[in-house]
């Protein structure tokens, strides 16, 4: 009986340790760090003046694309936006910005007020879209090329050094 | 430069802490019964190169170091110097140096204070004290590391989170590790006495005084936090049965149950195992508890960044501490034939034992089974007030029962219970709850059963100090004060009183029997935010008084966040409880009341509770 019990609470334990770890490795899913050099399937926008849809096909035309996930909410995107201003100034490269779960009105103003970087500007109000591409937080920066691959991705404010990373890839290629 | 010194002090500790445990090693082959001098000197070397380590952490917190990657993250030069300080704690590795801080201080304490009890008992303690000590610091020195510098410089730091600039806040994380990690001296002590079968009466004598001390730190530090939700989360409740609040209330029941069960072992030498299991249990819970909210595993105000390196190690640290003592325990375990009488003091202690057990598996399973139904099925769902309320409060009335009944029964063996007494106690406790529907409103059967039950505890508790010729004053206390909180919780509970509307400057309403006018707005700044103050005033008809309430939204600068600050207005019999926000695009602000009756009796309740804690404390340290 007492060997039982003792194999019932070792087997108990494991079990329980066993699922933190599967746990564990569950959230570092959301490390979408490892996205990167994996393909974007499908690209799905709306656009943020009408109801156009924006797909994979409008992006392959550019050398590379920066997927921006940004907000009029959000104190970090104010401090990312001059890097963003600066971006849009390169030839090889050119921005989506993906609005997300923000107010029309609230958002135009913040363009109006700090300038608008982006090439495209789509809306994602309900945050749906963005979660296809393991956004789980803004702002974050997706740098994809004209093949859809995924180069590198940032999360939290793009910072000057960053911006001068994404320079230096898209002159290099 | 204190990136340096925090370092170089870092692994001086590690040194210091592998040279205790090495030379604890040669102690116990000698067959004297003195314990080595230089044990004794580097004990207090590493408690206090930890200490340094620790203030050079707050210095470069103070004087915004950036140079550290840690103060730039948490910290801001324009942040008042209180929360500067408490920004030291309020983070991941600041907090896990604290974590260390406690260890080592229990660990030299409790090597000076238990001279009279055996040497390899004591050094054996020291051992497993000082490796968890070790298993810490290369934690923080290789993975959570407060002393990382950052190059380039920032010239300023990203700023603290603003819900957590609050001194309620600055202090529920020190208390609270008194509280748990303190925990970890009689993990380390059980270990210990199994290993060199140091049992029964003079173990429970040499750890009787930690328990108490740990649960007395735990209860303040859960009251800190409660608090702090209650008047910054905003949303008027007290707890939430988060399960962040739950992995601080599992060590909590550990402790109550291994707090009485120690009674029994020190006064009748049985239950030696199950309090060893309770020992083991309370640490390993409290470990339980980090590794939940640490490891970015359950989301809440205490994940500070998701990294799950950091949850593998301790997930590890865990795994090893269970298997260790489930190991010891396997090995040494030794059938025992404990002879207790159904009515006796040990008895209604075990069925106290009993309730806290059925109270820890609710809680645990409540707070686990989210995350086992995730990782399993992929099914996410949570567990919410409903689930707890409904199996713990009605188990709550029998226990309230037993824990009245418990303290009159003698030891051994009781001859009779006084049932005329009791049946007066109870006619007492219905009248009390009659007269309370008679003043205010009825309410549900279990409300009805929760006021007769906690009213029936506190008179029997009175009656306890009033007849008995010595008394425990400690245990009336938390005994009576325990009542007291069961019985606030319910009339809280049962007449608290919520309205939710929108107001505009200049405009009255009226709802039931107050008059809501939002009188004034204005913009105040403040050092490190600023804040839109409105001025409402609620005129109760029924009394004809008038009151002010301001409540706040706070605009932060660093980082930059929106907060809403409830503004309560307290006294003895109620509180009134507002909090404002804005609605975008128009005029109006969103304007939540509740009127909570007794609100500030929960909290003394609690204070009372911890209180009795310390008294014992006192008490156990004069007799010993």
């Amino acid at each position: 009986m007492q060997k039982i019990i003792k194999i019932t609470i070792i087997f108990l334990l494991i079990f329980i340790l066993g699922i933190f770890f599967l746990s564990l490795n569950k959230s570092s899913n959301y490390n979408t760090e490892s996205l990167v050099g994996n393909k974007l399937s499908e690209i799905e926008l709306v656009s943020f003046e009408d109801d156009s849809i924006f797909t994979n096909d409008d992006f392959k035309k550019n050398s590379f694309t920066l997927i921006n996930f940004w907000a009029s909410w959000c104190a970090p995107c104010r401090i990312e936006h001059p890097q963003l201003m600066e971006l849009s100034k390169e030839n090889n490269i050119k921005i989506l910005g993906v609005n997300f779960k923000d107010k029309k009105i609230n958002a135009l103003k913040f363009l109006k007020d700090l300038g608008d970087p982006y090439e495209y500007l789509t809306r994602d109000s309900n945050g749906k879209q963005s979660v296809n591409f393991g956004i789980y937080g803004i702002p974050e920066s997706i740098l994809i090329d004209n093949k859809l691959t995924i180069i590198k991705k940032f999360v939290g404010p793009l910072t000057k050094q960053d911006l001068n990373n994404i320079i230096e890839v898209i002159n290099n290629l | 430069m204190l990136s340096n010194t925090g370092n170089f002090l870092l692994i001086l500790s590690i040194l210091f802490t592998s040279f205790i445990i090495y030379q604890s090693f040669a102690c116990l082959k000698k067959t004297n019964d003195m314990i080595f001098k230089s044990i004794y000197k580097i004990s207090l070397l590493q408690s206090t190169t930890i200490l340094i380590c620790f203030f050079t952490l707050v210095g470069a917190f103070m004087v915004s170091d950036f140079s550290l990657i840690n103060v730039y993250q948490n910290s801001h030069t324009l942040k008042p110097i209180f929360y500067k300080i408490s920004g030291t704690w309020g983070n991941h590795e600041g907090s896990l140096l604290l974590w260390v801080i406690i260890l080592t201080i229990f660990s030299f304490l409790f090597l000076i204070t238990n001279k009279n009890h055996p040497k390899n008992y004591r050094i054996n303690t020291l051992i497993i004290q000082n490796i968890l000590i070790l298993g810490f610091l290369f934690f923080i020195l290789f993975n959570s590391n407060p002393f990382s510098s950052i190059s380039p410089i920032p010239k300023e730091g990203l700023g603290l989170n603003p819900i957590l600039q609050d001194p309620a806040l600055a202090i529920h994380p020190p208390l609270l590790y008194v509280g748990f990690v303190g925990s970890s001296i009689y993990f380390s002590a059980a270990m210990a006495s199994v290993i060199t079968n140091y049992s029964g009466k003079f173990f429970a004598q040499s750890i009787k005084s930690w328990v108490i001390i740990s649960w007395s730190f735990q209860t303040l530090g859960i009251l800190v936090g409660s608090i702090w939700a209650y008047y910054e989360l905003g949303w008027g409740g007290f707890w939430f049965w988060d399960p962040v609040e739950n992995a601080s209330l599992l060590p909590w029941f550990a402790m109550t149950a291994l707090l009485h069960s120690l009674l029994v072992l020190e006064k009748r030498n049985i239950l030696y195992f199950w309090s060893i299991i309770l020992c083991l249990l309370t640490f390993t819970l409290s470990v339980t508890g980090t590794f939940l909210v640490r490891s970015g595993i359950l989301n809440s105000v205490h994940t500070f960044a998701n990294d799950p390196s950091r949850g593998i190690y301790i997930l590890l640290f865990l795994s090893l501490m269970i298997f260790a003592s489930v190991y010891i325990l396997f090995t040494k375990y030794k059938p025992t034939n404990d002879q207790i009488n159904s009515n006796s003091k040990e008895t209604f202690i075990l069925i106290n034992n009993w309730f806290m057990m059925f109270y820890l598996i609710t809680v645990l399973l409540g707070t686990l089974y989210p995350i086992f139904t995730d990782a399993i099925s992929n099914n996410k769902i949570s567990v919410g007030p409903p689930f707890y309320n409904s199996v713990i409060i009605p188990v709550v009335i029998i226990f309230l029962f037993f824990m009245a009944i418990g303290p009159k029964v003698r030891w051994i063996k009781n001859k009779f219970l006084n049932f005329k007494d009791l049946l007066k106690i109870i006619v007492g406790a219905i009248a009390v709850n009659f007269i309370i529907t008679y003043f205010f409103k009825s309410y549900s059967l279990i409300s009805n059963l929760i006021i007769i039950s906690s009213v029936f505890l506190i008179i029997s508790t009175i009656s306890d100090a009033i007849k008995k010729p010595k008394i425990n004053f400690a245990r009336i206390i938390s005994h009576f004060s325990f009542g007291f909180l069961i019985f606030f919780i319910g009339l809280n509970h049962n007449f608290s009183i919520e309205k939710d509307f929108n107001l505009k400057l200049g405009e009255t309403k009226k709802i039931d029997n107050y008059n809501f006018e939002l009188k004034d707005l204005k913009l105040q700044q403040y050092d490190n935010y600023k804040a839109v103050i409105g001025k409402i005033q609620i005129n109760d008809l029924s009394t004809n008084k008038k009151r002010t309430l301001n409540p706040e939204i706070r605009i932060y600068d660093n980082p930059q966040t929106l907060t809403y600050e409830a503004s309560i207005k307290t006294n003895f019999f109620r509180d009134y409880y507002l909090t404002m926000s804005n609605i975008d695009r128009s005029d109006y602000y969103n304007i939540k009341f509740q009127e909570k009756p007794l609100m500030i009796w929960i909290w003394i309740s609690v204070v009372m509770l911890s209180f009795g804690g310390f008294l014992s404390f006192i008490r156990n340290a004069k007799n010993n």
